[in-house]
């Protein structure tokens, strides 16, 4: 009965965002108050609706009830409860359960937090999220729905989730990855009102900018925690593979970086509408992208559900729709582009500029690799793969020469700043930064890198730039305590995000170069050497989990002589499937992760083979992603983004 | 001028769909069928209800019939259950089935509880038949014609469109002949 | 030339060096980074280049895996059902690494017609069911008789 109350809740949720996406758009078009104040009641009705449907199917999981032929795919009885209820998001047609709700979230988030925007606006914007949810319900109903059941008879017990997502990591990844994603559909939408009513001010840009930020973060998090957990749960001690279904999750972050950037100079000077415009469609349309990739099969990929040439059409169609759509309102609508500027050479904007193009063509390099070998699939040309070398390739590059932008954008103004006034402020970080970038490897390894002295030096040019101009601040303030109160929240988040871009690119360069490992068959009482410390195998004996079994290996770990820790690492062998699984066992550190991970048993379980890892500074990578992720959140605490439209400018404080 | 440069991200997405849509068609999960169009691999082993005796190709040749690699532990195997069953009753093909890694007792509960669609069941406990055919993993389902060649190869469960595929081939035979 | 014209020749300028600079960039890596995939029939055939990195995709022959008791070499055959191809590794095989499974393996084709691997990657499809399967479900298939 449950499951028929999710489906039946969810050809409601369907049914209201029909309505939304027809309604208040009308209302809007012909000027009608009544029609567009539809907007707010149907976005509520939506989301109660999609809750329903949520809530049944997380009941379906919680019960057991494996007549429910996704939940007998994706769960068994002796899988603990909190992975029962995240394998709700396991499979294809529940993790698409999982968009519309989100998208059904961020939908009434607008309608409520939005009441500084004008009923027309408010009516198209909230019209535009019901079109996407249409198309998305839709899709849901017609090839995916997680609540058909197995009859007349069905299994007695479920086919278990893959072990690899039986972990934390799953409960929040895709969650928080699926807010950014479907996050930009907000920002998007605001572009398409926009460009509807025709109105291209700077308002939209304000309007539509703490969404973006928002969503922005929760991307960033949300790349940030799969990068953490593929490093802990995969057992190979890699943070970034490169693989398709990373890139479709890159490259929405990159053209939102660039969004956020240039929503900056929208709103503040009112350059480069059209291009801000553009970002918009493109943050939401590669995120539609994403989800082509993922979910059609063209793509083989470790992350990729089964292929499904029904579900790759439907979803080509749902991309179409929208970025075809959009982009030709865009072509039509979009304000003409000038070549008349009234910004020089050395001014923020043409640094903002830079950088938009500079996040723009990684997104493409990004985009051509990902999709390389589709093309000459396509072309008949053969079956190829394109290797990480490539992204490293195309990217460290583009990558070092936007920070070395980023470290001057900090210190130049809107408009024009002349070239003295830059060089007075920045001669002192460079020469610090190059300084310390030459020293370093001396100091920390056993000479000179060049890798390492461009990575370190560029790291803390960014770092070294933003604390000089915030020192900068302070020198004619009368007061340290008021200038630090009086500057804005958006000014902190701005520098929270580029000192996050500089820590996550020391753990990059400093885990890429220094790392060690050793693949090495170990008996009873062996030790091997790496980095300094010595690692001591003192066998395995088993030990059994709630749906596993596993060998737990110790492993004494010494440094000189003495004493750091004991490390567990298993060979899990789940019930059910009879799946083997590697997992590790870290001892993390904020300068070095020790991350040991058992092979296979050699010659009948005398000896086995363990895989020894010395991973430097590899959680700055993850640390610099959440500086960055709440860097974005802080901006929107700004109190520019709070007032309301009756209010005059100084009432908040 | 410049209002057409404002067509160029629409003309991209036009290339990119089209490529993408080029992209849907080409399954890069497909299986080297080495065996279509050639004769279904010899083997001898035991029906799965008599342990004693010995079926080879030659019980089933000398008709069109469907091949179904199914076995108990196969959650799918039971959706395409129903399918095989109003197969078998249509009496359209006979159905030989393929009881593959699986346990002869479990097999013959399985049949007795849910109905046997199947003409006969060859019992494959090693899988040595199925790695013989390439098989991938269960159900598959394969259209010999009346020589023995496999003519059709289905991955997956046997929905009633791919059932309705199958006949269009098994209807061209029989237009041939007549 | 009016200060106008020139700032706008030079806009030009560096978008066109840039742009050359970046595409250059992505041909010379892609040219670089891109594996061919061979089946093992055509590399059985010779078809596939001696020390130049290749993928090769196939299922792990049932019995041919085969360990070196003191170290962590590894050798299997890998076979599309029509010609097969002798594969050597050193490291951590994949965990969904199993005899009668589909992997693809990257590496180099040495002299002597091995395929020398550096990196071994399962396949895997959730909907591929194993036929080791469902303890519990049997139990209770069991429990049922």
């Amino acid at each position: 009965m449950i499951p028929e109350i999710g489906e039946f809740a969810l050809i409601i949720a369907l049914f209201l965002s029909a309505v939304l996406a027809l309604v208040p758009m009308y209302g809007a078009a012909t000027v009608n108050e009544l029609w567009m104040s539809y907007a707010k009641p149907l976005a509520k009705g939506q989301f109660l609706f999609m809750l329903i449907s949520f809530i049944c199917l997380g009941y379906a999981f919680s019960q057991d009830d494996f007549s429910v032929i996704y939940v007998a795919q994706h769960s068994n009885s002796q899988m603990p409860i909190q992975f029962k209820l995240s394998a709700i998001w396991g499979g294809h047609e529940g993790s698409l359960l999982l968009w519309a709700f989100i998208l059904s979230g961020w939908t009434l988030a607008v309608s409520l937090f939005s009441r500084s925007l004008p009923l027309d606006m408010l009516a198209r914007v909230l019209s535009v999220m019901g079109i996407i949810a249409t198309g998305f319900i839709s899709f849901l109903l017609v090839t995916s729905s997680p609540f058909l059941r197995y009859l007349p008879s069905f299994p007695e017990d479920g086919a278990d989730l893959n072990p690899l997502l039986q972990d934390f990591g799953l409960i929040v990844h895709p969650p928080m990855l699926y807010m950014g994603y479907v996050g930009f559909s907000v920002a998007f939408s605001f572009a398409i009102a926009a460009l509807l009513s025709g109105r291209l001010d700077t308002a939209w840009a304000r309007w539509s900018r703490s969404w973006t930020n928002i969503a922005w973060a929760f991307l960033g998090l949300g790349i940030t925690l799969g990068s953490w957990w593929a490093y802990y749960e995969l057992g190979w001690g890699g943070w970034w593979f490169w693989d398709p279904v990373e890139n479709a999750s890159l490259m929405p972050w990159l053209v939102g970086t660039a969004l956020v950037h240039s929503l900056a100079a929208t709103e503040k000077r009112g350059v480069f509408k059209s291009w801000t415009l553009l970002l918009a469609i493109f943050a939401f349309s590669l995120s539609l992208l994403g989800t082509f990739l993922v979910r059609s099969g063209v793509l083989t990929s470790v992350h990729a559900f089964a292929s499904d040439p029904e579900r790759g059409f439907f979803i080509l169609m749902l991309l179409a729709i929208t970025m075809g759509g959009s982009l030709t309102l865009y072509a039509f609508k979009a304000p003409n582009v000038k070549s008349e500027s009234n910004f020089s050479w050395l001014s923020r904007e043409v640094l903002l500029l830079v950088n938009n193009v500079f996040l723009t063509v990684m997104a493409v390099t990004v985009l051509l690799g990902t999709l390389y070998p589709l093309l000459i699939d396509a072309l008949g040309a053969g079956k190829i793969s394109v290797g990480p070398p490539y992204f490293n390739a195309v990217f460290v590059p583009i990558m070092g020469t936007m920070a070395v932008a980023m470290g001057i954008s900090v210190a130049v103004r809107w408009r024009e700043t002349s070239t003295k006034v830059v060089i007075d402020k920045l001669w002192l970080p460079a020469a610090i930064s190059i300084l310390c970038g030459l020293i370093f490897p001396f100091f920390y390894g056993s000479g000179f890198d060049f890798r390492v002295f461009i990575g370190i030096s560029v790291s803390l040019w960014v770092i070294s730039t933003v604390i000089t101009e915030f020192i900068g601040k302070f020198r004619n303030a009368q007061s340290f305590s008021i200038k630090l109160k009086q500057l804005p929240f958006s000014y902190y988040g701005m520098m929270l995000a580029h000192i996050g871009v500089a820590v996550t690119a020391i753990g990059i360069t400093l885990v890429s170069t220094y790392s060690e490992e050793r693949d090495i068959r170990m008996a009873k009482g062996d030790s091997v050497e790496l980095a300094g410390y010595q690692f001591i195998f003192q066998g395995t004996h088993v030990v059994k989990g709630p749906n596993y079994v596993a060998d737990q290996a110790t492993i004494e770990v010494l440094e000189s002589g003495t004493f750091v820790v004991t490390l567990h690492p298993e060979k899990r062998r789940y019930n059910v499937k009879r799946n083997m699984m590697t997992e590790a066992d870290i001892d993390a550190g904020l300068f070095r992760d020790l991350y040991v991970a058992l092979g296979e048993p050699l010659n009948n379980g005398e000896a086995w083979a363990v895989r020894v890892h010395y991973k430097p500074y590899v959680r700055w990578l993850w640390l610099g992603g959440i500086l960055m992720a709440l860097g974005g959140l802080l901006t929107v605490a700004d109190k520019r983004y709070r007032q309301s439209k009756a209010e005059p400018e100084d009432a908040y404080v | 001028m410049s209002r057409l440069l404002l067509f160029i991200p629409l003309l991209l997405f036009f290339v990119l769909a089209a490529f993408l849509w080029k992209g849907l068609s080409i399954d890069p999960r497909e299986l080297p069928s080495a065996l279509l169009d050639k004769p279904f691999p010899e083997f001898s082993l035991s029906p799965l209800r008599e342990p004693e005796q010995i079926v080879t190709t030659k019980d089933f040749i000398g008709q069109p019939v469907l091949v179904n690699v199914w076995a108990t532990w196969c959650p799918s195997c039971r959706q395409e259950h129903e399918q095989l069953l109003a197969i078998s009753q249509s009496g359209e093909i006979p159905i030989i089935g393929l009881n593959y890694k699986d346990e002869r007792e479990l097999a013959l509960n399985w049949l007795q509880q849910l109905g046997n669609p199947y003409q006969f069941n060859i019992y494959d406990v090693d899988g040595m038949l199925g790695l013989d055919l390439g098989v991938y993993g269960a159900p598959e389902t394969y259209l010999l014609d009346a020589q023995g060649i496999i003519r059709y190869r289905h991955v997956g469960v046997l929905t009633a469109q791919a059932w309705q595929d199958l006949k269009v081939i098994i209807k061209g035979w029989d237009s041939v002949k007549n | 030339m009016t200060p106008k014209r020139k700032k706008r020749l030079t806009i030009i300028l560096g978008l066109v060096f840039g742009t050359a600079l970046i595409v250059g960039l992505v041909m010379f890596s892609l040219s670089e980074n891109i594996n061919l995939f061979y089946s093992t029939s055509q590399i059985a055939n010779g078809e596939a280049p001696v020390g130049t990195r290749i993928r090769a995709g196939g299922m792990v022959v049932d019995g041919s895996v085969k360990r070196s008791t003191d170290s962590l070499k590894v050798q299997f055959a890998l076979t599309d059902y029509e010609q097969q191809v002798t594969v050597e590794f050193t490291g951590i095989l994949p965990d969904l690494f199993r005899e009668g499974q589909g992997i693809i393996a990257q590496g180099k084709m040495d002299a002597n017609g091995i395929f020398q691997a550096d990196e071994v990657l399962a396949k895997h499809d959730e909907n591929y069911m194993p036929p080791e399967i469902a303890e519990s479900m049997k139990k209770k298939q069991e429990a049922q008789k």
